[in-house]
């Protein structure tokens, strides 16, 4: 605990223990019990509610907890997805592979891009993350025949359980549901643990925790790359749910869309981050067909509100650093 | 090859004129525009809708001029009371700007894609050491290429280019001279922002116009911000050159990971230099 700089955490965390834990266990069975008298439609609504909550969550790992903005997940997401698709169509789409394929791949990206990115701090890893993102974009572009290219990898055959196909939308929701839950636990739980205080340490004073002999540069590592596995699984769900990705799911557009999520949310609350998602998804599906396809003004428009009018939702994410 | 090469350098000099301001704004105030690249689209909108005569591209290049130096103030007005918050806050609104102002362009100019012609006179082709090559393309290089040393002689042989590398160099310093920041940042976000402007419109008959065309561009200057290193009016025309050849020859030799050729690019500097080539603050602490 010395670690932690801010004393008002810890208070804060013990004063909400007494009914935090009934609040989520109640959110839980409305969950659960959602399909049972909700509209297909608002049942598809609520699964990609929950995937891109799950996208937000792995974000906010980076954004709130360790102070790193990144603009460029998508990338981690879009490769997850991409591979959770492929393996889907060439091997299987038994229960358990597309997912762990997904988390390996989106991990292993994050991996392959994360030890140029936390190097850099600031204002830098924010063009760095946005300049791997567009690329990565790029080549799901161009590498038509893994990709699909322009038209984005189609065909995708439903996730299997046991053999059995999950045709039926609420079926479908409750896989959504189970993963979503157990990979908020995981990001929850890292978050929680002596690590998690470690990447708040880091976040809010490096100079010190590397005083006191925390390899800083390996911790933000560690958290790239975890990150980018639950986007990997996030991506994976993606596809279990829509059976489709295209160049769009990569692109700069959602790891902003994302990023306006978490900062909505409260960076570095994780139920904020799915606050924030489940707004910007509601959103973006409810408004995108009346506007007449020009949701990205509105969003454009939030974007400068909220920057000028939450500051508090951005503030203290990056405390000075040069 | 040849003419792969001599695109190269057409590439490079266009995203020199591009990325010398973003660079300067970020290397001076800390401010990533991520609003830059909508203003080389703006650029390219109306080179592709006025261009096509000599009037016409002119009047264009003097229209889009303006809109650049408005733009340029307003950023540079709209960002100052953020001054003191995060780097995220200031691209957060930049990136709110680009938004709006992309969609503005698709509501005025269509969301189909334009192509812009190139002046009477300059549409034709040359022979250039044997090669048969565009006219106008090389007339780019010029222009690329005259703009650079103007940039280069006044950022480092005026005082006014003395001032701003000052403030480059350290910020709260100059600010210690009494001399007004925002007036410098003011003046470098006008003049990068009209530079960006310009060049969408020299672009227009390569590029065309098209909605998305600014997120290509805004990445292919930051990639150049980045190889070259912050703030660096040498650094900036390096990169661009690197990135103009990479980017075309790159495309000819492996059509398909052009991409990854880039991304390589961008891990070899800064794995061998942090700060980039030419940069003059560390990045990585």
């Amino acid at each position: 605990m010395t670690a932690v700089e801010s004393s008002v955490v810890p208070t804060e965390v013990v004063r909400r223990r007494g009914y935090g834990r009934w609040v989520a266990i109640a959110v839980l069975v409305v969950l659960a019990a959602a399909p049972l008298f909700l509209a297909p439609f608002a049942t598809t609504t609520l699964s990609r509610v929950l995937v891109f909550a799950l996208f937000a969550v792995s974000l906010d790992l980076l954004v709130g907890v360790t102070g790193l903005p990144s603009l460029g997940h998508a990338a981690y997401f879009g490769s997850g997805a991409y591979a959770a698709g492929w393996v889907s169509i060439h091997v299987t789409a038994e229960a358990p592979v597309p997912l762990l394929v997904g988390a390996g791949v989106g991990a292993l990206a994050a991996a392959l891009t994360g030890w140029i990115t936390v190097r850099s701090a600031g204002v830098f890893f924010l063009m760095l993350t946005l300049a791997i993102g567009e690329l990565v974009g790029q080549v799901a572009n161009t590498w038509e025949s893994v990709t699909g290219g322009a038209n984005g990898l189609t065909g995708i055959p439903a996730v299997r359980v046991a053999g059995e196909p999950l045709a039926n939308a609420g079926f479908t929701y409750w896989y959504v549901l189970l993963v979503f839950v157990l990979g908020f636990a995981l990001v929850w739980v890292v978050a929680r643990s002596p690590f998690g205080d470690a990447l708040r340490g880091i976040r809010d004073n490096e100079p010190r925790m590397r005083a006191l002999g925390y390899s800083t540069s390996l911790y933000k590592y560690a958290v790239f790359v975890l990150a980018g596995g639950v986007a990997g699984v996030a991506g994976s769900l993606l596809v279990a749910q829509q059976r489709l990705v295209s160049t769009a799911d990569v692109g700069f557009l959602i790891s902003s869309l994302m990023l306006l999520a978490v900062v909505i949310g409260g960076a570095g609350s994780l139920w904020g981050a799915c606050l924030g998602a489940a707004l910007v998804v509601v959103v973006r599906d409810a408004l995108g067909p009346t506007l007449d396809g020009h949701g990205p003004l509105v969003l454009g428009v939030v974007f400068v509100a909220v920057v000028y009018l939450l500051p508090r939702g951005a503030a203290g994410l990056l405390r000075r650093r040069s | 090859m040849l003419v792969s090469i001599l695109n190269g350098f057409a590439i490079g000099f266009l995203l020199f004129i591009l990325a010398v301001g973003l660079s300067l704004v970020f290397g001076m105030m800390d401010v990533l525009n991520l609003a830059h690249g909508a203003l080389f689209l703006l650029g390219a909108y109306l080179g592709a809708t006025l261009a096509g005569s000599w009037g016409g591209f002119l009047g264009a290049l003097g229209l889009a001029a303006l809109g650049g130096l408005v733009a340029g103030v307003l950023l540079s007005l709209m960002t100052e009371p953020l001054r003191k918050r995060s780097h995220l806050d200031q691209a957060l609104l930049t990136l709110g700007v680009a938004l709006i102002a992309a969609e503005l362009l698709i509501i005025v100019f269509g969301d189909d894609p334009l192509s812009a012609a190139a002046p009477p006179g300059l549409d034709g082709s040359v022979s250039v050491l044997g090669a048969v090559y565009p006219t106008y393309r090389l007339l780019i290089i010029v222009i690329g290429a005259v703009l650079a040393l103007a940039v280069y002689l006044v950022v480092d042989r005026t005082r006014v280019g003395a001032l701003v590398r000052a403030t480059v160099a350290d910020r709260e310093m100059v600010a210690t001279l009494g001399i007004d920041n925002r007036l410098v940042k003011g003046a470098v976000f006008a003049v990068g922002s009209v530079l960006a402007t310009v060049a969408g419109v020299l672009g227009g008959p390569i590029y065309g116009a098209r909605p998305g065309l600014d997120a290509t561009v805004l990445i292919l200057a930051l990639v150049v911000v980045v190889i070259g290193g912050l703030g660096s009016v040498r650094g900036a025309l390096v990169g661009a050159l690197v990135i103009g050849q990479i980017d075309t020859v790159g495309r000819v030799l492996l059509p398909d990971f052009a991409s990854f050729v880039l991304f390589g690019a961008l891990a070899l500097v800064l794995v061998l230099r942090p700060q980039g080539l030419f940069g003059t603050r560390a990045v990585a602490r």
